[in-house]
C-alpha cells in the first residue's frame, strides 16, 4: 500500500524547494539592488527577472495553498505560531512585486520604487529565514492550536536563520547574474558571488552547529545509529559543492556557480529533512497526524499528478523564451 | 463516528432547519471565557479580512474582464490586421500589467490569512475546501503567471500567434481562478457533500462534485464573472468617452467606446437576470440574508411589500421612515402578490446577519445595476440617432459611470459576505469560533500596517493606471514607459513586421 501522506509530504516539500529555487534567486537580486549602478546595471538585473517573477512566487502560493489542503492542522498551527514574520513576509512580498511595474511607470519616483524592492526583498527573506528557524526550534501546541504568544518566534538562532537565508538568496541573484549577463554587470556580480560563497558556507556551519542542541530528538536522528551515517557525509559534500563554486566564479562556464548554489540549497534542505523527519512541527506533530483524510488526498493528486508536469513543461518553456543573456539593446 | 450529511435530503438549508437547531437544542453554544477574552482580537481579524479582501478583490474584478477584453482585441487584430486593435491592445496591456502586478501581491496575502487569521476554520474546513484552492493555484494561478511574462515582454521572441496563445491562457487562467475561489465561497454559503469527523472537521464525502457544485455556486459564479465583465466595460466605456470628449475623431477612443457600450447594452440586462436567478437560489438556501437584504424583520403571510428605501432599526425590529410598495418583494421572490414570505422573526436572534449592512450594500448594487442598464440603452438610442460619437452628455455620463462596476461588486460582496454571517460555515461553523488564538496587539498591530501599506502601495497603482488613462491611445502605442526610447530589452516594443501591420 503507497502512502498518500509520504507522497503529499514529497510534493510540499518539492513545492518549497522549488519556490526557494525560483524566488530565492529574484529576492537576491532584491537584496543586492542598492550595489547596482543606477541606470542600465539596475534596469539590467530588473530585466533578467521581470518576465519569471510571477511564476517564481506562484510556488510559494502553492506550497501554503498546499500545506492547507494537504496538513490542514499543520497549516492552522504553524501560520498563528509565526503571525508577525509572516504578515511582514506578505507585506514585503506586496512592496517587492508592485516595484517591477511601478519603477516604470514612474522615472520621477525610481529611486522610491528601487528602495520599496530592495526593502521588500530583505523584509521577506529574513522573515522567511525566521520562519525556518521558529520551526526548527520548536512551537508550542496545544491541542489543535498554537498555544504560544505573538513573539515566540524572536530568538537569536531565527535571527541566525534569517541572515543565513538572506545569504544564500543574495548568492543565488549574484549566480543568476553571473548566468544572464556580460560585462561590468557581470563582473560586478562575480565580486558578489566570492563574498557571499564565504558568507553562505559561514552560515550553513552555524546553523547546522546550533542546530542538534535545540532538541534532543534532532542530535538522536544525526548522531545517533544509522543517522549518522548519513550525516557524516553531509559537512564533506558541503565542502566539496563549496569549493567547486568558488573555483567556477571565475572559471568561464557562466551557468556553473549558480547550479553550484542550488546544489548548497539542495544539501542543506536534505539536512532540514534529516533534522525534522518525519514531523512537520518538529517534536509535535507528525505528517500523519496532520494529513488530510484520503478522500482529499486522493482528489488532489490527481490533479497534481496531471498538472505540475504541464506546468513545470510551460514553465521551462517561459524561460527559454527569455533565454541567453539580457539583451543590451534599447539601453544605450 | 461520522456523522453522514448528503446532498438535499438530509440537510436542509430552510428556515426551519436553523429553527431546529436554534430550538431543539437552545441557543448556539456561547462562547467559551478563554474565546470572549478574544474578542477584540476576533473583531479587529474580521476587519482585516474585510478590508484585504475588497482591496484585493477590485484587481481580480477589473482584470478578469480586461483579460478577455485584451485576447478580443488581439483577436481582431490578427483577424482583421487593423492598427487600430493593436494599439488598444497596447494601451489596455499596460494598464493590465499595473492591475495584475497589484492583484497577484494582494492575493497571496488572501492565501495565508486564511492560516494566519483564521486557522481554526481551516482546521476544520481544510480538508473540504484546501484541495479547491490547491487546485487553483495549479489550474489558474501558474497558467496566468507561466504566461504572463510572454504576454507583456515576449511579443518580438516568439512570434504574433505564440503571443496571441499566451494572451488566451492568461485570460482562460483568471476565469478558471474565478471558477475555484466561487466554489469554495459558495460552499461556505451552502456547503454540501461532506461529512463532519470526530474531531468536528469536514470531511469530503464520496463525491467531489457535490461540493465543487454545490447549490449557489453556478449562480454565483456566472453573477460574478458577469459583474467583472461589466466592471471592465464600464472603465474601458468611460476612458473612451474622457477621450471623446476631447477629441471625438480619435480612432482608438471610438472604438472602444463603441466596444463597451455594446457590452452594457447586452450583458446589463443579462446580469439583471442572472442576479434575480441567484437572489431566489439565496431564499431557497439561505432565508435569512434575504430577509436582511429586503428588511423583512417581520413575516407576511399574505404577502411582502417591497421596502424601497428606509433606515432598518435592528434594535427596534423595524425599518423606519420605510418607504414600500405593497406586496412587490412576494411578486419578484415568489411571482405572486400573496404569497407568505417569512422574516427574520422565524430566526433565532443569535443567527440573525446584521441587516443594516446587507440591505444597504444590497440596494446600492442593484441601484448601480438599473443605472448601467439605463446607460447601456441611452447608448443604444445615441446609435439610432446617429449621436453616439457626438453626444457630451452621454459621454459625461459614462465617465460618471466608470467606477460604478467596482462600487457594485464590492456592495454585492458585502451583501452576500455580511449576509452569512454569523457563520464562515453557514449554519454550521460560527466566525466567531474560527478565528486563530492570537493575541489582540498582533491582529491590531498587522491591521494598522495593511492599511497604511495597501493605501500607500494601491493608492500609488490607482494613480499610475488613471495617469495611463489620461493619455488618449496613439497610433503607434508602444509599451514604452517613459515615451521616449524603448528602455524594456525585452519590451513589448513592436518588431518591425508587427509595425507594418499597425497602421
Amino acid at each position: 500500500m503507497i502512502d498518500l501522506t509520504i507522497i503529499w509530504a514529497a510534493i510540499i516539500a518539492f513545492a518549497v524547494a522549488a519556490y526557494v529555487v525560483m524566488d530565492g534567486f529574484d529576492l537576491g537580486i532584491g537584496i543586492l539592488f542598492p550595489t547596482f549602478r543606477v541606470g542600465g546595471e539596475r534596469d539590467r538585473a530588473m530585466n533578467s527577472i521581470a518576465p519569471v517573477w510571477d511564476g517564481n512566487e506562484t510556488w510559494l502560493v502553492l506550497g501554503g495553498g498546499g500545506l492547507m489542503a494537504a496538513f490542514p492542522l499543520a497549516y492552522a498551527i504553524v501560520l498563528p505560531a509565526l503571525y508577525a514574520p509572516l504578515i511582514a513576509m506578505l507585506l514585503g512580498l506586496v512592496f517587492r512585486g508592485v516595484a517591477f511595474e511601478f519603477r516604470w511607470r514612474d522615472p520621477g519616483h525610481r529611486r522610491f520604487w528601487d528602495i520599496a524592492f530592495c526593502g521588500g526583498s530583505v523584509v521577506a527573506t529574513f522573515a522567511q529565514g525566521i520562519t525556518l528557524g521558529a520551526l526548527l526550534q520548536g512551537i508550542h501546541v496545544e491541542g489543535r492550536a498554537y498555544g504560544g504568544g505573538w513573539w515566540d518566534w524572536l530568538t537569536p538562532f531565527t535571527l541566525l536563520t534569517g541572515v543565513s537565508l538572506m545569504s544564500g538568496y543574495a548568492l543565488l541573484g549574484a549566480g543568476w547574474l553571473i548566468w544572464k549577463t556580460d560585462g561590468p554587470t557581470q563582473a560586478h556580480a562575480r565580486k558578489h558571488a566570492r563574498m557571499l560563497t564565504i558568507a553562505l558556507v559561514g552560515a550553513i556551519v552555524a546553523v547546522s552547529t546550533a542546530t542538534p542542541f535545540l532538541d534532543a530528538s534532532y542530535y538522536q536522528r544525526w548522531f545517533g545509529w544509522p543517522g549518522v551515517l548519513a550525516a557524516a557525509q553531509m559537512p564533506l559534500l558541503v565542502a566539496i559543492a563549496a569549493f567547486i563554486l568558488w573555483r567556477s566564479i571565475d572559471l568561464g562556464r557562466d551557468w556553473l556557480p549558480f547550479a553550484m548554489t542550488l546544489i548548497l540549497f539542495g544539501l542543506s534542505m536534505a539536512g532540514l529533512a534529516i533534522s525534522i523527519w518525519p514531523d512537520v512541527i518538529p517534536g509535535r506533530v507528525s505528517i500523519w497526524d496532520a494529513a488530510a483524510p484520503e478522500r482529499s488526498q486522493v482528489f488532489m493528486l490527481i490533479g497534481a499528478g496531471l498538472l505540475v508536469p504541464v506546468i513545470l513543461a510551460y514553465t521551462a518553456w517561459a524561460y527559454w523564451v527569455f533565454r541567453g543573456k539580457v539583451d543590451e539593446t534599447g539601453y544605450h | 463516528m461520522n456523522v453522514k450529511l448528503g446532498r438535499g435530503a438530509e440537510f436542509q438549508y430552510s428556515t426551519g432547519r436553523l429553527l431546529l437547531a436554534g430550538g431543539a437544542s437552545g441557543p448556539a453554544p456561547l462562547l467559551n471565557p478563554r474565546k470572549t477574552a478574544m474578542l477584540d482580537a476576533l473583531l479587529l481579524a474580521r476587519i482585516q479580512f474585510a478590508f484585504t479582501v475588497s482591496f484585493h478583490f477590485i484587481f481580480p474584478a477589473f482584470s478578469i474582464g480586461l483579460a478577455s477584453y485584451l485576447m478580443v482585441l488581439e483577436a481582431l487584430w490578427l483577424k482583421t490586421g487593423n492598427g487600430v486593435y493593436a494599439n488598444l491592445y497596447r494601451y489596455w496591456l499596460k494598464i493590465f500589467a499595473l492591475a495584475f502586478g497589484m492583484g497577484v501581491v494582494s492575493g497571496i496575502v488572501m492565501s495565508y490569512q486564511f492560516g494566519t487569521n483564521w486557522s481554526v476554520f481551516s482546521d476544520k474546513a481544510g480538508p473540504v475546501i484546501g484541495p479547491l484552492m490547491a487546485y487553483e493555484v495549479l489550474t489558474a494561478f501558474f497558467l496566468e503567471a507561466g504566461f504572463l511574462g510572454v504576454m507583456l515582454f515576449g511579443i518580438n521572441k516568439v512570434g504574433l500567434r505564440l503571443h496571441f496563445v499566451a494572451t488566451c491562457m492568461v485570460a482562460l487562467g483568471t476565469f478558471i481562478s474565478a471558477f475555484w475561489i466561487l466554489s469554495v465561497n459558495s460552499w461556505m454559503q451552502t456547503p454540501t457533500g461532506f461529512e463532519i469527523g470526530a474531531n468536528g472537521q469536514f470531511l469530503p464525502g464520496p463525491s467531489w462534485w457535490a461540493i465543487v457544485f454545490n447549490p449557489s455556486f453556478p449562480y454565483r459564479l456566472v453573477h460574478t464573472v458577469i459583474a467583472a465583465y461589466l466592471t471592465t466595460a464600464f472603465v474601458v466605456g468611460a476612458v473612451g468617452a474622457w477621450h471623446l470628449l476631447k477629441d471625438k475623431t480619435n480612432p482608438g477612443a471610438r472604438k472602444m467606446f463603441s466596444m463597451a457600450m455594446w457590452m452594457a447594452a447586452i450583458v446589463a440586462p443579462i446580469q439583471i437576470f442572472a442576479g434575480d436567478l441567484h437572489g431566489l437560489n439565496t431564499l431557497e438556501h439561505q432565508p435569512a440574508k434575504v430577509m436582511a437584504m429586503e428588511g423583512h424583520y417581520d413575516s407576511h403571510p399574505e404577502g411582502a411589500p417591497l421596502i424601497l428605501f428606509g433606515i432598518p432599526n435592528s434594535a427596534e425590529k423595524r425599518v423606519d421612515y420605510a418607504l414600500e410598495i405593497p406586496k412587490a418583494s412576494s411578486l419578484i421572490l415568489k411571482h405572486d402578490l400573496n404569497a407568505p414570505l417569512a422574516g427574520l422573526d422565524t430566526i433565532p436572534e443569535d443567527q440573525h446577519p446584521p441587516v443594516g449592512v446587507v440591505f444597504w450594500s444590497f440596494r446600492i448594487m442593484v441601484a448601480l445595476g438599473f443605472a448601467m442598464l439605463g446607460l447601456g440603452l441611452w447608448s443604444l438610442a445615441a446609435r439610432y440617432r446617429k449621436r453616439f460619437y457626438d453626444w457630451p452628455l452621454l459621454h459625461r455620463a459614462a465617465i460618471a459611470m466608470g467606477p460604478s462596476g467596482f462600487v457594485a461588486v464590492i456592495a454585492g460582496w458585502v451583501t452576500t459576505e455580511v449576509g452569512r454571517q454569523p457563520f464562515t460555515v453557514y449554519g454550521l461553523l460560527r466566525t466567531a469560533e474560527s478565528a486563530a488564538p492570537l493575541e489582540a496587539p498582533a491582529v491590531a498591530a498587522s491591521l494598522v500596517a495593511f492599511i497604511v501599506v495597501y493605501f500607500a502601495v494601491f493608492g500609488a497603482g490607482t494613480f499610475y493606471i488613471l495617469k495611463l488613462m489620461a493619455k488618449p491611445p496613439q497610433p503607434h502605442e508602444t509599451a514604452d514607459p517613459s515615451g521616449g526610447k524603448p528602455i524594456r530589452a525585452a519590451g513589448i516594443t513592436p518588431a518591425v513586421a508587427v509595425e507594418g501591420r499597425a497602421s
